[in-house]
């Protein structure tokens, strides 16, 4: 009689149905509100920008593992898939395809797979392949259409500047925020996304609603979106309460630029955050306190993308000391 | 702009000097002594890095060699006696002259003979199937075929042959390092003496089941007979537990076991055909001859 | 709020197939092989000979030094041969196989023992007796019981904790022993107590036996020394070290026993085992063991000699269904995983689960996605992704420094993993590789 061998492996022998694959899929899922939020905003060009980066993306990993690493290609397990989007999520919807191209580059060939690929990466990829792109073009990658209220294709629009952008340059010149009320989005305009800025960006109604879906599937952990405003809110509002003339309101901030973005897709990044709820927690105190420093006193309008990928640098570091509590053992801190 | 020039100009080069003087005072003043001899010896060594000798490379190694009165004991094997000879001359001390061995796989469990009863989900290593259970066939003895051996070779002088299913050993390239020994979970890689034509004898099986249970699982399997051990004529071969060992010290590779074997489970490689085809073509050649004289 | 232990945990599907079906005897079986090693330490010395007519509960195999324990004879019959037959391990071991008297096997109903509730022995006696019948931790651990009964002078244990938490799923043969036993069951404690001159018993049940919690709140009522608590469902509640501190709050500490915090831990397998041979004086010659798994005809408790084949019991249970995956000593998260059928039930065996390849197979390895799912699942707070990371690279030494030598085995770590990473055979490696480190340099 022909039956299939006997099956012998170690134990456990079962093994739940959460695998990685359903989690990025589940990410996927989470970031197509906030994708068809900037069709809406930015038309036909979101479209492309977005597809031309999932598409390099998928293909520079596909090229590099088969041909230049000779490993096996692995651009089923959706990492990739969610590098361009995230990636695509970061740009405005009128930069040159070509360069969106030079960022997936970036982003897959430096920032992942010269770490050794899918878990070994130190950086984000989709944000090492923003920066790259905002330090070699920065003209280019601060030029954003301007939305439109209620129009849905923008082809000739205007270009300006994110509301961040509009509140940094003109408080440097001495305007105070009330003069600034009438020039930049309201809240609620914010939170609906109607305003300048790039692709992901947009509506932080539509990022919000697929990233609370991400905590309530256990993709991601509450801590460090909710950490990381918290401390930007408290940081912001400390400010804002003192001055409130020449520091913008805390809502404004956690409404504006990437910080929901940032919260609750990029920080969030299992490979580059910390493995224990501690040190998640320390990771986006971290993040929170140096965006608002660099919005507040930097160079930058936005400092999402930079404070995110410093903190990155700090992991290791912080999984090396803030180890869980072993069963029988006080709680101590030591070097792991 | 000339005292630009002038100034940049003499400001690098001092800051150069100073670097040089103090890169230079501090060479001096934390130099460790050496005893050029080691290098010397590291120089004579094969540069492997193997462990085989059982120190972490070759110029741990070499200091050993400076350092210790008696080096009797030490034995590179992958540069055998000829190596061990120019260490003796530079150093003036007396050395052991080992035979050359070459690691042999005592196993013929290949895929063909040996049927799979089960199979093993889980990382394909040697070391962690073993700790798990005897093996995909129903011999527990034998050969996993994960390659754990291949991996730690690091002369390249080892593969898993895809349709046997067990490693094979290229003699050509073995240097005897022990790498492999070591890393058979099992103890089924053995090094045994390297003679001038590579001939070996040995038994392809570590099986000690009683005979029928060990047929039943490897066609090649030792029955544990003692057929071999009585036609020895150098008592070479023991008996233990129904399984047969050749010992390489007193066999002379007359082949009588390896003809006697029912089970064809002795091994016997790089042998010239056998006397009697040879004879039996003289004789052959003879009765030819004599019934053209006889014609 | 139910009580649980606090860190780690993973919660898993039932599955308890056979709660319903009431323990059945199995038909004494033809031939059994007994294996010398069924418990924890050094194995057995056989002490009887090929040809000899052993009795029922005869002595075949003694106590081969401390740790260690006695085997007896589950049945009356000859002792055929001293052969080396495959186990549970995944490897032969000595096994002494006995043919059962023609007359053994007729009578199949065995004798019952009324419930027998004064105890005639004194302290002393009863954990000789304990030791003399060849006890060990029915739980599935295997440890001579005696040694864990065992106090040095200056040792006073607090706390008697019975395990009848049963996490394992498909399992079912504690929970049944409970149900059918409850009364020996409570003799058996009042045993351990006055041996131990312990005061108080807590019985940890797990929530989802609800009629054995009603039964025993009911049958302890009167008694202010034994308390019964019902745990919530996760998995590992009964491990020793999470039920201790689910119950007491209290954790054992690193390299250290249960007594050290004042408690000692039973299974009520083992109670009712220690009952029987303290009141009857029965040697350990049979348990219970439930065989079950969703295409299995009809999933069963039985109580079976061992020794059994479990082929016997299969047979029993309704025959292996087409596509079985995977034949299983035990429970799914813990229990081995058999090459055949021909393999005996031993002291161990609490259970044989037969899952189809669908449920059980292994999906594709994938990169170390550094999520963290492992360290929220491991019981013991350690962290399972940077130990296979040693343990992979021969990294053994930094292995111990993180650790892994208290890694208790429960599996939660590679049930969990989103990359399905081979968690748990790797930490075991490290932990073989490391105790032979530390071997060595002695």
């Amino acid at each position: 009689m022909e039956t299939q061998p006997i099956i012998v492996s170690a134990s456990p022998h079962i093994h739940t149905d959460r695998t990685s694959k359903k989690l990025m899929y589940d990410v996927v899922l989470a970031l197509l509100p906030a994708f068809f939020v900037s069709i809406f905003v930015f038309g036909i060009s979101a479209l492309i920008v977005t597809s031309v980066a999932i598409i390099s993306c998928l293909l520079f990993e596909y090229l590099i593992q088969k041909y230049l690493l000779k490993t096996e290609v692995s651009i089923g397990d959706g990492s990739a898939l969610i590098t361009g989007i995230l990636l695509a999520f970061n740009l405005p919807s009128i930069l040159p395809i070509w360069m969106v191209v030079a960022g997936s580059l970036v982003a897959i060939g430096i920032a992942k797979l010269s770490f050794g690929g899918l878990g070994y990466n130190i950086f984000n990829p989709a944000l090492v392949g923003r920066v790259f792109l905002l330090i070699s073009f920065p003209v280019q990658m601060t030029l954003w259409p301007t939305a439109i209220k209620n129009n849905t294709a923008i082809s000739d629009a205007v270009t300006g500047a994110t509301p961040l952008g509009i509140v940094k340059e003109r408080l440097l010149y001495g305007e105070t925020m009330t003069d600034l009320s009438t020039k930049i989005p309201s809240n609620m305009d914010l939170f609906l996304g109607v305003m300048g800025g790039s692709l992901g960006e947009m509506s932080a109604f539509a990022l919000l609603v697929g990233g609370l879906y991400l905590i309530a599937r256990k993709v991601i952990s509450w801590h460090i979106p909710f950490v990381m405003l918290a401390t930007m809110a408290l940081m912001t509002g400390i400010f804002w309460v003192i001055d409130p003339e020449h520091y913008a309101s805390p809502l404004f901030h956690l409404l504006s630029g990437g910080a929901i973005l940032g919260a609750f897709f990029m920080a969030t990044d299992l490979v580059t955050s910390p493995v224990t709820k501690t040190g998640m927690v320390i990771f986006a105190v971290g993040i929170g306190i140096i965006t608002v420093v660099i919005r507040l006193f930097g160079a930058y309008p936005e400092g999402v993308s930079f404070a995110i990928l410093i903190m990155n640098a700090f992991v290791p570091l912080i999984n090396k000391f803030f180890k869980p509590r072993r069963f029988g053992e006080k709680l101590k801190f030591k070097i792991g | 702009m000339t005292t630009a020039v002038l100034n940049s100009v003499l400001l690098l080069a001092s800051l150069g000097l100073i670097a040089a003087v103090v890169l230079y005072a501090v060479s001096k003043k934390f130099y460790v002594y050496e005893n050029p001899l080691i290098a010397e010896v590291e120089d004579l060594l094969p540069g492997a890095n193997c462990a085989g000798c059982g120190l972490p490379g070759c110029k741990a190694f070499a200091e050993k060699l400076v350092n210790t009165e008696d080096i009797a004991d030490l034995f590179c094997p992958v540069g055998g006696n000829e190596v061990m000879k120019l260490v003796s001359e530079k150093l003036g001390k007396v050395v052991a002259e080992k035979e050359p061995t070459i690691a042999v796989l005592r196993c013929q469990g290949s895929c063909d003979v040996r049927p799979k009863t089960s199979e093993f989900q889980g990382p394909k290593s040697c070391a962690i199937s073993a700790m798990i259970y005897g093996g995909e066939t129903d011999c527990q003895y034998g050969c996993l075929g994960y390659g754990d051996c291949v991996e730690v070779c690091k002369f390249d002088a080892m593969y898993v042959d895809k349709v046997l299913g067990i490693p094979v050993i290229i003699s050509e390239k073995c240097t005897s390092c022990g790498a492999c020994v070591s890393a058979c979970p099992k103890g089924i890689i053995e090094m045994r003496p390297k003679n001038k034509r590579d001939l070996k004898i040995y038994v392809g099986c570590l099986n000690e089941d009683k005979g029928g249970i060990a047929k039943k699982a490897c066609a090649l399997a030792c029955i544990g007979c003692s057929k071999c051990e009585e036609i020895c004529p150098k008592g070479a071969v023991t008996m233990h537990n129904n399984l047969a060992y050749i010992d390489p010290v007193f066999c002379t590779l007359c082949r009588k076991c390896v003809d006697i074997c029912p089970t064809h489970s002795i091994v016997e490689t790089n042998f010239p055909p056998k006397k009697e085809k040879v004879a039996e073509k003289t004789e052959a050649k003879l009765t030819l001859e004599k019934s053209k004289i006889d014609a | 709020m139910l009580k649980t232990f606090p860190k780690g945990g993973i919660h898993l599907v039932d599955n308890k197939l056979s709660a319903g079906e009431e323990i059945k005897r199995l038909p004494v079986p033809k031939v059994v092989y007994v294996p010398i090693s069924q418990h924890i330490g050094i194995p057995a010395e056989i002490i009887v000979a090929v040809k000899d007519k052993v009795e029922i509960g005869q002595i075949i195999a003694k106590s081969g030094g401390y740790i260690s324990s006695n085997i007896h004879s589950p049945v009356a019959g000859t002792v055929t041969k001293l052969d080396k037959i495959i186990d549970s391990s995944g490897y032969k071991q000595q096994c002494i196989v006995i043919r059962t008297d023609e007359k053994n096997i007729a009578n199949f109903e065995e004798i019952t023992y009324p419930l027998k509730k004064e105890i005639d022995l004194n302290p002393q006696e009863i954990i000789q007796r304990i030791s003399d019948s060849g006890i060990v931790g029915l739980g599935g651990a295997t440890f001579p019981s005696h040694v864990k009964l065992h106090l040095k002078e200056d040792e006073k244990i607090e706390y008697l904790l019975i395990n009848g938490i049963e996490c394992e799923p498909y399992l079912t043969s504690d929970h049944r022993l409970m149900l059918e036993k409850a009364e020996e069951i409570l003799v058996g404690i009042d045993i351990i107590l006055f041996a131990l001159h312990i005061n108080k018993a807590i019985i940890g049940i797990e929530n989802n036996k609800k009629d054995a919690i009603e039964l025993f709140k009911q049958l302890a009522i009167n008694k202010e020394n034994i308390q019964v608590t019902a745990l919530e469902v996760k998995y590992p509640q009964g491990g020793e070290k999470q039920l201790i501190k689910a119950l007491l709050n209290r954790e054992v500490p690193k390299n250290g026993l249960p007594k050290n915090v004042g408690a000692v831990v039973h299974n009520v397998g083992t109670v009712f085992a220690i009952y029987e041979a303290v009141q009857h004086n029965k040697p350990l010659i049979e348990r219970v063991v439930t065989v079950t798994g969703k295409k299995l005809e009809h999933p069963s408790n039985f109580w079976v000699k061992i020794g059994t084949p479990i082929s016997d019991l299969i047979n029993e249970a309704g025959g292996i269904e087409e596509g079985v995956g995977k034949i299983i000593n035990g429970g799914p998260m813990m229990g081995r995983a058999l090459k055949n059928t021909e393999v005996p039930v031993t002291k161990g065996t609490s259970g044989i689960l037969m899952i189809s390849a669908e449920e059980t197979s292994r999906k594709e390895v994938y990169n170390c996605l550094r999520c963290g799912e492992c360290i929220e699942a491991c019981p013991m707070g350690l962290e399972p992704f940077l130990l296979m990371n040693y343990a992979e690279k021969g990294l053994f030494e930094s292995a111990v420094k993180e650790a892994v030598l208290t890694c208790v085995e429960c599996g939660s770590c590679s049930y969990v993993c989103p990359s399905n990473r081979p968690l748990l055979e790797y930490i075991r490696y490290g932990k073989i590789n490391a105790i032979k480190l530390e071997k060595a340099k002695k």
